[in-house]
């Protein structure tokens, strides 16, 4: 394990909450109850994040495509998608283990002291995350529309929980008039933060599993993804310490680019004999590395 | 050049057009302000 290896997953907790703090970066518009509004919302940052937070530096990579797709303009958004695949192919997953704030949200949940239970037997429910990607984000908000031609942002709306974490409850706290505003929507979309709230306290990362759409693209991206994990297949003893560590269901030494890899490193730490590193770049799979 | 190493120079090539004919036919603008206004959705309200 090299030192930048060793400090990626040693400091990852740290490096999320700063990520957090960056992602939202206008904290006195948390007291003010307004939104920032200046040239940084023109593009997007890389994790689940609602625009509608007092404090947001950028836009929602999901919510800004179905904005576009859902306007009376376009159908497709070659801005948004191309903003993902240039981040899944730089970063991949890396994103959702480092710099997505509702990943680091759960995951400080997961440490309230608990059972824990594990995901593994409900393996199959992580698909339902590319339907969402597919049905919620790009389908319905291009084909269900009203007279003008615009469609509702549908993951956003019915969905995502981060919009109440972050916009209607810091809004609403400051804002009488948006306090007022709140309604059904708001009590389904406030039940739909609870059931995720309480999950987390019991399975690792419920939403990040299920039901993300930003984690489903860069899920598909994991494999053509720069970063990635190597396994030296002559250091590895199979020992399967590395996969009964992880909490996100995967058994690296199998498939490095395993595209529910999360790259948080907590197989790195486990393994034994340091077989498991980070890596960057174009990368030569040398003979003595587990392929994909 | 592996295969793979193709396939992601493709698709960061791929990435940075899009990117670009997104903005030129104005797609950042739709995105800008949207993200600047309250979402509505986002919140709860409606």
């Amino acid at each position: 394990m090299d030192k930048k290896t060793s400090f990626l997953a040693r400091f990852r907790g740290w490096i999320q909450a700063a990520a957090t703090v960056l992602t939202n970066i206008h904290l006195p518009n948390f007291l003010k109850g307004s939104l920032y509004q200046g040239k940084g919302k023109y593009a997007c940052v890389p994790g689940l994040n609602c625009y509608s937070c007092p404090g947001a530096a950028g836009a929602c990579p999901i919510g800004s495509f179905q904005a576009v797709v859902g306007s009376s303009k376009f159908r497709f958004s070659y801005y948004i998608t191309g903003i993902l695949i240039l981040l899944g192919v730089l970063l991949g997953r890396f994103i959702c283990g480092f710099l997505c704030p509702f990943g680091w949200f759960q995951e400080l949940l997961h440490k309230i002291p608990s059972k824990k239970l594990s995901t593994k037997k409900l393996r199959p429910l992580r698909w339902l995350k590319y339907a969402i990607l597919l049905i919620m984000v790009v389908l319905l908000p291009v084909l269900v529309t009203n007279e003008l031609g615009m469609g509702d942002p549908f993951f956003c709306k019915y969905l995502c929980p981060q919009g109440v974490v972050e916009g209607a409850i810091p809004l609403s706290m400051v804002n009488p008039g948006i306090r007022a505003a709140l309604g059904k929507l708001f009590s389904w979309k406030m039940g739909i933060l609870i059931t995720v709230v309480v999950l987390s306290v019991f399975f690792f990362r419920p939403f990040c599993k299920w039901l993300c759409p930003l984690g489903a693209f860069y899920a598909l991206m994991n494999r053509v993804s720069l970063f990635t994990m190597g396994v030296d297949r002559n250091k590895c003893i199979s020992c399967g310490a590395c996969a009964r560590k992880c909490l996100m269901d995967v058994d690296i030494t199998k498939d490095v680019n395993h595209p529910e890899c999360i790259r948080c490193g907590m197989c790195i730490q486990a393994c034994p004999t340091k077989a498991i590193d980070y890596k960057y770049g174009f990368i030569k799979v040398k003979e003595n590395e587990i392929k994909e | 050049m592996q295969k793979k190493t193709a396939i992601q120079l493709a698709l960061l090539g791929l990435s940075v057009a899009m990117i670009g004919f997104g903005v030129w036919r104005g797609e950042a603008d739709t995105v800008f302000a949207k993200a600047i206004r309250l979402c509505m959705e986002c919140v709860g309200i409606g």
